[in-house]
């Protein structure tokens, strides 16, 4: 898994590369935990090159949120695809975030 | 039924990758198309994890994974610990319908396992937890 950060304006945007599963899983959760403590309050999630997601990676992904939450801060997602669009549907977490097809789009929503 | 390959190795999230990398060649080698192969490697990466996590109070035995091809040319994934009898499938279903602060991840990974394969078995035999999959080609 590679993590690649970038900022515009106020927004980190985040992209992740190639699998999000139990062995990489919780250093995504580190990064995002110690951007969040830095004060970063407004995430966009690139995942279109994540090719790979298992219940590991929404367990990071559900407690950066809620680490969020508590903050008022906001995670949004951008270019979901194959089977993590699969997964996220499985696991109903279309009904808890918010995916949008662009980058530009997600930044739109901020 | 035809085995294809098995592997054992100690109950650890380092092998994780070797039992998968195992399985994925012998569907590869089988035809089985990547989303397939995908559906496989995420069902066992859940199955193997929860007997990481909990199927050794000490944290010292075995996994072991083989795979077959049925007579109806199915991809079968047996996934095998000695551990505490444990039946993954007598898990409640997790409720997707609350909200962020209220969602619970416990589960999801079975739930995973169960959308992803077309059938799931357990069996407890000679003191094994044995679990399962079977996957169509499409």
């Amino acid at each position: 898994m590679e993590i690649t950060k970038r900022k515009e304006k106020d927004i980190m945007i985040i992209s992740v590369k190639g699998r999000m599963d139990a062995v990489t899983a919780p250093s995504f959760e580190e990064d995002m935990t110690d951007l969040i403590s830095k004060g970063e309050k407004a995430f966009i999630i690139n995942f279109s090159k994540l090719e790979y997601i298992s219940s590991a990676g929404l367990r990071s992904i559900l407690a950066t949120a809620k680490q969020l939450k508590e903050k008022q801060g906001k995670v949004l997602f951008a270019e979901l695809v194959g089977p993590v669009q699969e997964v996220f549907k499985i696991a109903g977490f279309y009904s808890i975030f918010q995916a949008y097809d662009t980058e530009e789009a997600a930044i739109n929503q901020l | 039924m035809h085995v294809l390959s098995t592997i054992k190795l100690p109950a650890k999230l380092d092998n994780l990758y070797k039992f998968m990398d195992v399985v994925s060649r012998c569907a590869k080698e089988q035809g089985f198309p990547q989303n397939r192969i995908n559906d496989i490697e995420l069902a066992m990466e859940e199955a193997l994890v929860n007997i990481f996590n909990y199927a050794y109070k000490d944290n010292t035995g075995a996994a072991e994974v083989t795979c077959s091809i049925d007579n109806d040319k199915r991809f079968i994934v047996d996934i095998i610990d000695s551990g505490i009898p444990f039946n993954v499938l007598s898990h409640k279903d997790p409720d997707l319908t609350s909200d962020i602060s209220e969602r619970e991840i416990g589960g999801l990974g079975v739930f995973l396992m169960k959308k992803l394969t077309d059938d799931i078995q357990y069996r407890r035999e000679n003191g094994k937890n044995i679990l399962r999959f079977v996957i169509n080609r499409t």
